[in-house]
């Protein structure tokens, strides 16, 4: 079987393919995150007596977590893929999902603060995993900040993947070394995440919920790799017969 | 190889030496930044010692910092970084004679003058000694590791805040492990070997791996 790999990898033949695509990852985000939501907050038996409510944040909290770090490994992989086959497509990727990441970066930590305060009696802690998602959030800021620096765009996608490259080497460094520097001082607020031990109506809808935002994600990424195709393809002869650009 | 390592080096020196003001500059940005916290906090003996770690590194990531920008800008506006990439030696070897010029005018002077920053903060010998050791060690990698940061923003506006933007997270490492060494000889004498070992693990590594990236950054930069 012959399959042409790179055929959706030009912009002219994303761009419908994106724009096919985009309702049903959005309705599948809209549909999966009210599933997601209604087990968790109706479904789920009250085994947690020594927590109370409150921790039914976790359907947010823990999905944006998960995405917050898996989007950062999606952007370096476009961004790889963008410097080795150098593919305009790859860099919009690239570019398109980071204020996404961002985005659930922040509401980890947010969410995470709305539940330390009452389960811990504190906002914020300088224990390691919150430490480090913030140093990812740095990560996120910075290669927004480099890419609208530069007016350039074709400098602009290289510099910041090569910052997001150099990033993905740093990660896990920055994690060891903020977890436990000192052996003595090592005491963490954070329990430790292990998918075997929650009640099974729980993890159902925690996995709905992250699938709803896998989608939102796409979805969300999608739009904005057409709105940069758009910007950045605009003197191309068949962005200019879009019935969209001609009607706009 | 390393005649040419000799020559760009020699030659920043040199550079560096015509233009003393602005070597000065760093060394006497952290002077003044670690006088004011004394200023700012109190000058109570026992928290002096206890913050002395902490401020000593985090002035010289701040130090560092200022320097960087300067790494490649003059080269890239006079035009002589081009003709560097344009030459058949290899880019590593450059890149790496560049940052170490860089080191021994920015790196090096805070090492020599940590003493007296030991005594502002009354620091006993063994940890001024501890000081010196590990920023002999940690200031190394940030130049190295800055250097990415100098290449990516070359010749943007704002270049300055930039730089500091995408590379102080990643001193983060650089700066729990030598802070960490220099507050565990205040203490005690148990971890103060495994701190420097780390320190010297990350050297080793940023010194075969960040060339590399800056000199990729440095061909994006140009082209």
């Amino acid at each position: 079987m012959n399959i042409n790999w790179f055929k959706y990898a030009a912009p002219s033949s994303f761009y419908p393919l994106a724009g096919k695509l985009i309702p049903w990852f959005m309705g599948l985000a809209l549909l999966l995150s009210l599933l997601g939501l209604y087990w968790g907050f109706f479904k789920t038996p009250n085994v947690l007596t020594h927590q109370k409510e409150y921790y039914r944040i976790i359907f947010i909290h823990v999905p944006a977590v998960w995405m917050g770090m898996w989007l950062y490994v999606m952007m370096v992989f476009w961004a790889l893929v963008g410097l080795v086959f150098n593919t305009r497509l790859s860099y919009m990727f690239a570019s398109a999902i980071a204020p996404t990441g961002a985005l659930f970066t922040v509401i980890g930590l947010w969410t995470g603060a709305f539940w330390g305060q009452p389960s811990w009696g504190t906002w914020w802690d300088w224990d390691p995993r919150m430490t480090s998602f913030l140093i990812l959030l740095f990560l996120y800021i910075g290669y927004m900040a480099l890419q609208s620096a530069i007016d350039d765009s074709r400098r602009a996608d290289k510099a910041s993947a090569i910052l997001a490259l150099v990033g993905l080497v740093m990660v896990p460094v920055i994690y060891w070394s903020v977890n436990c520097p000192n052996p003595a001082e090592c005491s963490s607020l954070h329990q430790e995440s292990s998918t075997q031990q929650i009640e099974p109506n729980i993890f159902f809808a925690m996995m709905v919920m992250v699938l709803a935002f896998w989608f939102y994600a796409f979805g969300v990424v999608c739009m904005r790799v057409r709105t940069l195709i758009l910007q950045r393809e605009k003197h191309t002869q068949w962005v200019q017969e879009l019935e969209e650009v001609q009607h706009g | 190889m390393l005649r040419i390592f000799r020559t760009v080096l020699w030659r920043d020196l040199l550079l560096a030496m015509r233009h003393k003001t602005e070597v000065l500059t760093t060394l006497f940005f952290f002077i003044i930044v670690i006088s004011l916290f004394p200023l700012g906090i109190g000058m109570d003996k026992a928290l002096l010692q206890k913050i002395a770690p902490g401020v000593v590194w985090i002035a010289a990531l701040l130090a560092s910092m200022l320097a960087l920008e300067r790494l490649f800008a003059s080269d890239y506006e006079d035009g002589t970084l081009e003709q560097m990439l344009l030459s058949p030696q290899p880019l590593f070897v450059i890149v790496l004679a560049k940052v170490f010029a860089h080191w021994l005018l920015t790196g090096l002077p805070l090492v020599l003058i940590a003493p007296l920053v030991g005594l502002q903060y009354h620091l006993s010998g063994e940890t001024i000694l501890m000081t010196m050791l590990s920023l002999l060690l940690g200031t190394p990698v940030l130049s190295l590791l800055g250097a990415i940061g100098a290449a990516l923003t070359l010749g943007l506006r704002g270049g300055g805040v930039l730089i500091s933007l995408l590379i102080l997270p990643l001193y983060i490492p650089v700066l729990i492990y030598g802070a960490g060494a220099v507050a565990d000889s205040l203490l005690s004498h148990n971890n103060v070997q495994s701190y420097l070992l780390l320190l010297t693990g990350f050297l080793i590594l940023t010194l075969v791996l960040t060339p590399w990236a800056t000199a990729a950054a440095l061909r994006i930069a140009v082209e």
